[in-house]
Formats: structure tokens, C-alpha cells, sequence
């Protein structure tokens, strides 16, 4: 764990922030097929209690996961190479955005069944632990996970079993279109009560204020306490999911949304940063991503002749479709 | 000779594969107290860390087992009741099993999901009386069906070395056999065994339909010579196997306790004659299609593949061609 570093946070934001507005161009060019949920405006969640977490921790991410990937130490040319669909992926190509995963550096993966990922990731630290591993985990939601019966079976497990698992909660309003009003019947927090955890809230647009609670939470845990769980209040800036750029839905209005994005997880974290500094950080992430966009665009495309390869670690071969 | 019930043959396997390897732990629903009378004795040997009784949170569990296998468990998932498999299917097969494609090979996921006493129980009702193999053939998850006690110690073992999630059905029909078992051994995955030699028709039967097919072909003995074959794992199914049988029957006739349309039966009568040029039609003898188990004992009965329909099969296919 390390302690307060408004550089490397702002690093992280920013180089979250120009990688999904890349991937966004990659998109409208055709090289991402099947589109992507943008993480614009929630940076400050992933780099903020990935910093709090070394690299032998375990998390989980979302369908809107590439921050989560991205801030706990993914090499962003494989991410882009992954959404691009190339050998060269984190995956091999046969992920994507929604399953990018980097079991190397503990990314037990991006998962795209909402609610899914918490107990996995509970069973996954317990085991480490029992290996005798002094780790922690950490399963990153939206709000609409929430009312998902099997994530609250995970926080049941994960509380029952005092397994160290911090639960956070990206809430950014809406789960696709419908706003938590319209969704959860009593509160996110509530829900961690109800099980005996600590919850706290934060302000999700403030990598630093996710940061600290992260690191006490972190610290909690690792000293034997059991899972606690962080809401992390957010805006997403942008759409659901890419498919809203053709296809404009009504469900946020234009002053809502005004509102949200005047709180910029960048701008807040790179108000911190000497001007000069900010300015050199952000062309090592412009380096540093059009290195990525070659290196991914330059991967080669797999042979379909390898569409099942991997389909079984015990090295099974399915039987092919043909006639 | 040592008698070994097949339920006995369970808790073997489990109490072997746990002295052999610490990374073997075993999950489920009042365990501690062996309800199901298969993970008899595993707590005291082994001790609440590897021998973990669970809330009744189906879904959290099996997912919590993904997990596990993910960070190096070989976990043991036990289900007393077959249609739970309904609830945690997601669990299985949107995660467990499609973890390793969907990383593109950075992980296995080695669980093993037992359920002891799948099939009717005869008075249990709609809700505890299904019988889903032929669902995870489907999926591609790897799904044995023993019908012997060796071969319920022999598959399980296999099942939790294997690097792939599979799923060990053991019949509620098979479990209170006794066997002379001299040899306590792995069986292979995916390599079927013929129970009973024979020249005229080959049937196919699973799981604890084997003893009736193997009793029908003792009654037929004066008129055909019934070759019975034992699958034991249905998916990854032994076609070779099978091909070797029916080519030298050149008839099949199907015995399937699951439903009739895409059954396992379907897939085996499909699959045998695309390869296979037999002389007589294929039969298949199975649940109804859509069967819901009536709770009345007659009823319960009535849904399920009777050996008198076995032989009327198997008649029909002599006669045939």
C-alpha cells in the first residue's frame, strides 16, 4: 500500500480518460467491433482504490471495466490490442471489452453478468488466503448491481466467513437507463448494514478521497477485519454504451447531465498537480497510447481455424460443427 | 472381497482425492453432517477449513468454488438435490466454464459438481425429481453419470483431477448399490464400457438405467443377444466406442432418464447415424417430452423409461429392417 501521490493518481485518471476516448475513435473506425461502455467521468474510482492495493491483491471489473483493468497495472497496448480483437489481447482476442482480463497482475477479469463477479472474487481471495497469501480483494459494481440476488449472497459469504473482500459500489445513477430512485428500495449502504459490514460513501469524482478510503479500508481488512463496502458516488459523461451514439435515448436531462460533468475526476486531480507537470504527464500518456493504438492495430488477427482453442484447460477438443 | 456401497464409493473418493491433495476442499449444503450420507467422516479428518458447510446460497457458492479454482482449489461442490442445478446454472456455465476461452487460456477452473441422488427418489415430487444431464452435454460441460459403485469412486476421482468444471450426476436409482470392489481405481473420463456382450442390437442405457438394461437383456437371452453399453460420461461422449459397438450390432435402441426432446438419447441416435449404416431404425426409450414428475408413486413411475418399454424397444428394432 502507499500513501498519498496526487502524480501517479493523476497519471492513472488521465491515462484512463484518453484511452477510452481512443477506444472511442477505434469504435467509430470500425477496429472495436461491438462497441464499448465508456468509463469516461468514473476514473477517479479505479485509480483511486487501485492505488491502495499492491499488486498481489485480487479484483474483479465490470462491462464497464476498462478502468478497473487499466488502473490496477495492465499494459495498455494489450488492453487496446484485447478490444481490437487481436492475438496480441490481454485475451488472445477472445475476450474483448467485457472479459478483458490480466491474471498477472490480479485482474481476475472484467465480467459482464451484472452482480456475477462478487462471489467469485470472494471465493478467489479466500483461497490465496488459505495458501497462506496476506491479500485482499476488491469487486468493483455498478448501482444496479445491487438489487441482484446473487451479490447479496456474495456479501452473506464474504461477511459469514470474514473474507477480506472490499465491495465497491460505482454508483453513477442509472443502471443502463433506469436511475437508482426508480430501482433501489432502501439505500446501497443499507445493504452492507444488513450484513454486519462497514459502508461508507465517497465522493467517487475524487481519486484522492477514494484513494484514502480505500487505503483505511485496505488496512482494516489486512489487519483481520472482515469485507466493508465503499459507495463511490459518480456521473458517467458519457453514453451506456457506445450504441447510444447512434441511437440517442431520453433518460438524463441535458442540465442532470451539464451538472455531472462539471465535476471532472482529471480536473480535480490534475488541479493538484504543478501546471508543468500535468503538461508532461499527459504527453508521456499521449506517448504512451499512440504507441498502444500501433501496437494494437499492428496485431494480427487470430485464425478462425483457433476459434475453440482454450475452450478447456484439461486440453479436451470439442467436436466441430460442420457436416 | 470388500461389498462397497456406491454411496460409500463417493465419500472414498472424496476422503482420497483430500489426503492426496490440499488443494481438493469440498462445499455445500449440511455437510458437516453428511445429510446426503456421502461426505461421512470428511469434517473430522479434514476440518471446517476444507470441509465447508454453507448458507443456503446456491448461486454465491458455486461461484465462490469459480473463484477458488481460479486462485489454485480443486473444489468439490455438492448438491443434495438434482434441480438445483437449474438455480446455479448461470453460475456453471456463463462463468466457470467459459473462463477459460473468454481469457484466452490464463486460467482453469477445476470444480467438481456432485449430486448425490439425481433422477426421481420416488415421492419427491416435481421440484427434487430432475434429471439435467443432457442440459450441461449441451453446454459443453464435461458430465458423467456412473452407474457402478467403482465407478462412482473411479469418475469422481477423475472429475476432480480434471482441469475442466464437470459434473458428476449419481442416480437415486444407483445409490444404494453394493458391489464386490476389488480395486478402487480412476476411470477415465470420456471412455464408455460394454456391461454385456452382444450380436443382435446395442443399447445405450445411463446411469442407473444400466442394471435394467443389463436385467432386459437377461430376459431376452433366449430370443437376442443384447449388447448393453455403459457411456458413463456423456459428454465428452466415446463415439469411438460406441461406433465399434453398433457396427458389429448394426441396431441401437436408447435408454435416456432424461426428457425426449434434445435429450442425450437424440444426440447419440443423431450422431450414430450420421456415422453408422444401420439396418433397422433407431429407437430411444426416455422421459416425456417436457416431463414434470406426478407426485403419486404410479405416476412418478409412469414418466420414467420402464424396462417393459425397453423391451418393446428392442423387439420393435429386431423386427424392423
Amino acid at each position: 500500500m502507499t500513501g498519498s501521490d496526487p502524480l501517479r493518481l493523476y497519471r492513472t485518471v488521465r491515462l484512463i480518460r484518453r484511452f477510452e476516448e481512443r477506444a472511442i475513435e477505434l469504435v467509430r473506425a470500425g477496429q472495436i467491433v461491438g462497441g464499448i461502455h465508456p468509463y469516461l467521468g468514473q476514473e477517479g474510482i479505479a485509480a483511486g482504490v487501485c492505488a491502495a492495493l499492491d499488486r498481489e491483491d485480487l479484483v474483479t471489473g465490470t462491462h464497464r471495466g476498462h478502468g478497473h483493468v487499466l488502473a490496477k497495472g495492465a499494459d495498455p497496448a494489450r488492453m487496446l490490442a484485447e478490444l481490437c480483437g487481436r492475438v496480441t489481447g490481454l485475451n488472445r482476442g477472445r475476450g474483448g471489452s467485457m472479459h478483458a482480463a490480466d491474471f498477472g497482475v490480479g485482474v481476475l477479469g472484467a465480467n459482464a453478468i451484472v452482480g456475477a463477479a462478487g462471489a467469485i472474487l470472494t471465493g478467489a481471495v479466500w483461497e490465496r488466503r488459505r495458501r497462506g497469501a496476506d491479500i485482499v480483494g476488491v469487486t468493483f459494481f455498478g448501482d444496479g448491481a445491487v438489487n441482484e440476488g446473487m451479490l447479496l449472497e456474495a456479501f452473506n459469504l464474504a461477511a459469514l466467513w470474514r473474507v477480506p473482500v472490499l465491495f465497491v459500489c460505482e454508483n453513477n445513477g442509472y443502471a443502463t437507463t433506469m436511475p437508482v430512485e426508480g430501482a433501489v428500495a432502501g439505500t446501497i449502504a443499507g445493504r452492507a448494514a444488513a450484513f454486519g459490514m462497514p459502508a461508507v460513501a465517497v465522493d467517487g469524482q475524487d481519486p484522492e478521497a477514494v484513494r484514502e478510503v480505500t487505503a483505511a479500508a485496505v488496512a482494516r481488512m489486512r489487519a483481520g477485519g472482515g469485507p466493508e463496502l465503499v459507495e463511490a458516488r459518480t456521473y458517467r459523461f458519457d453514453a451506456h454504451h457506445t450504441f447510444e451514439h447512434q441511437v440517442r435515448l431520453d433518460y438524463r436531462p441535458p442540465e442532470e447531465v451539464a451538472e455531472g460533468r462539471s465535476r471532472d475526476p482529471v480536473d480535480i486531480a490534475g488541479a493538484r498537480l504543478d501546471p508543468a507537470v500535468r503538461a508532461e504527464v499527459d504527453a508521456a500518456v499521449e506517448a504512451e497510447l499512440d504507441a498502444a493504438v500501433e501496437y494494437a492495430l499492428a496485431g494480427p488477427h487470430p485464425d478462425p481455424a483457433t476459434a475453440l482453442d482454450h475452450l478447456y484447460a484439461s486440453g479436451l477438443t470439442a467436436r466441430t460443427g460442420g457436416g | 472381497m470388500p461389498r462397497l456401497s456406491y454411496r460409500r464409493a463417493l465419500t472414498r473418493a472424496l476422503a482420497d482425492e483430500m489426503a492426496r491433495d490440499e488443494s481438493v476442499v469440498v462445499l455445500g449444503e449440511d455437510i458437516r453432517v453428511a445429510a446426503a450420507n456421502v461426505t461421512t467422516g470428511l469434517l473430522k479428518k479434514f476440518g471446517p477449513e476444507r470441509v465447508r458447510d454453507t448458507p443456503l446460497s446456491e448461486q454465491a457458492f458455486t461461484s465462490f468454488a469459480t473463484g477458488a479454482a481460479l486462485a489454485g482449489a480443486r473444489p468439490v461442490v455438492e448438491f443434495q438435490i438434482p434441480s438445483l442445478l437449474f438455480l446455479v446454472f448461470e453460475q456453471i456455465v456463463n462463468h466457470a466454464h467459459k473462463f477459460p476461452l473468454m481469457t484466452g487460456g490464463q486460467c482453469a477452473v477445476p470444480v467438481t459438481y456432485v449430486v448425490p441422488g439425481s433422477g426421481s427418489r420416488t415421492g419427491w415430487a416435481g421440484q427434487h425429481s430432475d434429471h439435467p444431464y443432457a442440459l450441461f452435454a449441451h453446454v459443453g460441460v464435461t458430465t458423467v453419470v456412473p452407474a457402478t459403485p467403482a465407478d462412482a469412486y473411479g469418475l469422481l476421482v477423475s472429475a476432480i483431477r480434471c482441469d475442466d468444471p464437470v459434473v458428476v450426476f449419481a442416480p437415486a436409482g444407483a445409490l444404494d448399490l453394493r458391489a464386490d470392489v476389488t480395486d478402487l481405481t480412476p476411470v477415465p473420463l470420456g471412455r464408455g464400457i460394454v456391461r454385456r456382450p452382444g450380436a443382435d442390437v446395442t443399447v445405450v442405457a445411463v446411469g442407473h438405467l444400466v442394471h435394467d438394461a443389463l436385467a432386459v437383456a437377461e430376459e431376452l437371452a433366449g430370443q437376442a443377444s443384447v449388447e448393453v453399453f455403459d457411456p458413463r460420461t456423456l459428454y465428452p461422449f466415446d463415439w469411438d466406442g460406441l461406433f465399434e459397438s453398433v457396427s458389429r450390432t448394426g441396431r441401437l435402441v436408447v435408454v435416456d432418464d432424461g426428457n425426449r426432446s434434445c435429450g442425450i438419447a437424440g444426440e447419440i441416435i443423431a450422431t450414430v447415424v450420421e456415422r453408422v449404416r444401420l439396418a433397422a431404425p433407431p429407437r430411444r426409450v426416455t422421459r416425456p417430452d417436457g416431463a414434470v414428475l406426478p407426485f403419486a408413486p404410479a405416476l412418478d413411475r409412469a414418466v420414467q423409461p420402464g424396462r417393459d418399454q425397453l423391451t418393446a424397444a428392442i423387439q420393435l428394432t429386431l423386427k424392423d429392417g
